[in-house]
């Protein structure tokens, strides 16, 4: 697959300006799909508003920060994600049957889809362009560490690598582990630490201090 | 039955850096979250399934050569045509001008959130016991089949062991050919990285797994 360009903006500008074939085509084709009866464009317009600002992988970051503090919940969490989960209020669309895995101080989690682009929609949203691209699917089963460190992220020799590559409707969430000096912090705070990368297993959670998770430098 | 996906990358050489992204950054077009709204929209009225989505998408020709989002939209309006949701010259033109085909249900905006957090469980009551047990090694089937499949390339006609038994599921091979649920038995199923890439590769402390259904093993 091609790689998508950069700046939202300059494109969305240009879309305006002068249409590309794709937004001719999807154009035309909701007008016909709408005219037989098929979709109902107040629901695509909810769709959108929904993986834009209401799910999204702040969902996810409780998951871990409550499992962070609640040793019970991480129990559960580890044994029945899928109930875990639901319990705090996110369940569904490819989210379905949940398997929660735990990065440890000898063992690091990454997880993948070769085949398509399968992730876990109701705790980390939509996933992110590299997650779908040609290079991840291709590079994470034969070179996880190569793939850790085009996210800046070495891990000791000594850390075994496992990787999930999700082929069936089994969604993974990596669980990482707390990051060091973090005691002090309540479980909002210590979701402010979890980033969407380290629950997919190519980051490391935030040190304390840092700029919150889900905010760009 | 000629059939060829162009989605199997696992494994492949010559594939360059990966971009890390930012978390806010869901489309890079408005037109694209407009197709992932229409795709969601249309499966909803269950004229297809989303295996039989995945296989519309994957078998496309110029699949390596498309955005994410293009195969979407290219694999949508495979779709509709297949399903005869909608008539050659429709597209073209941009406008009705045949009778609609009856839908299963029409997603409305106030049933958007039902609907989403109910999804599409796949897990079924299974026929019989499984056939395989936890620590059990297994092999996997070695010939690619001439339809839609989950076993990527990379993990055929290799030695691995069960390391999760997840209950039986809907069968993606037969369900995105329109032959059933057929549900199986589905595992986890770990492999060592020699086994996968060989001696040739340099170790990287590394097990990979793929979630197999039982059609897909055989005793080691």
């Amino acid at each position: 697959m091609s790689e998508h360009g950069h700046g939202h903006d300059h494109e969305q500008e240009q879309e305006q300006r002068s249409p590309s074939p794709e937004v001719l085509r999807v154009r035309a084709l909701e007008t016909v799909l709408t005219q037989k009866g098929y979709v109902d464009p107040a629901a695509l317009d909810a769709l959108i508003d929904t993986y834009q600002w209401k799910i999204g992988p702040r969902n996810g970051a409780q998951v871990v920060a409550r499992a962070w503090c609640d040793v019970e919940f991480r129990g559960w969490l580890l044994k029945d994600a899928t109930a875990a989960i639901a319990s705090m209020g996110y369940s569904g669309r490819q989210g379905e049957h949940m398997v929660a895995v735990e990065n440890t101080p000898q063992l690091h989690n990454l997880v993948v889809c070769t085949l398509c682009s399968c992730y876990p929609w109701p705790i980390l949203g939509l996933p992110p362009t590299w997650y779908k691209s040609a290079p991840y699917r291709a590079r994470a089963v034969k070179d996880p560490r190569g793939v850790l460190a085009d996210f800046g992220v070495v891990l000791p020799a000594a850390v075994r690598i496992r990787v999930w590559d999700s082929t069936a409707e089994v969604r993974y969430l990596v669980l990482p582990q707390r990051p060091a000096g973090s005691e002090h912090l309540s479980e909002r705070e210590l979701g402010n630490l979890v980033t969407r990368d380290s629950m997919i297993g190519t980051g490391l959670p935030l040190a304390p201090g840092a700029p919150a998770a889900g905010v760009s430098a | 039955m000629s059939y060829r996906s162009h989605a199997d990358l696992g494994g492949r050489d010559g594939y360059g850096a990966v971009h890390p992204q930012a978390e806010e950054e869901l489309f890079h077009a408005p037109w694209e979250a407009r197709v992932l709204a229409l795709t969601l929209a249309m499966g909803a009225t269950g004229l297809w399934n989303i295996d039989s989505s995945r296989a519309a998408r994957e078998s496309l020709a110029d699949y390596r050569e498309l955005s994410y989002y293009q195969i979407w939209l290219a694999g949508l309006e495979k779709l509709l045509l297949q399903s005869g949701a909608l008539q050659a010259g429709e597209l073209e033109q941009g406008r009705s001008l045949q009778p609609a085909v009856a839908v299963a249900r029409v997603l409305r905006a106030a049933g958007v959130a039902a609907a989403l957090a109910r999804g599409t469980p796949t897990v079924r009551p299974p026929s019989g016991p499984a056939r395989y047990a936890l620590g059990q090694w297994v092999r996997t089937t070695a010939a690619a089949p001439p339809h839609h499949t989950r076993l990527p390339g990379y993990a055929r006609g290799k030695r691995g062991v069960i390391e999760r038994v997840h209950g039986a599921h809907v069968f993606a091979d037969t369900h995105a050919h329109n032959l059933g649920e057929r549900p199986q038995w589905l595992y986890t199923v770990m492999f060592d990285e020699r086994e996968l890439w060989g001696a040739s590769t340099a170790p990287q402390q590394s097990c990979i797994s793929v979630d197999a259904w039982e059609p897909y093993l055989e005793p080691a």
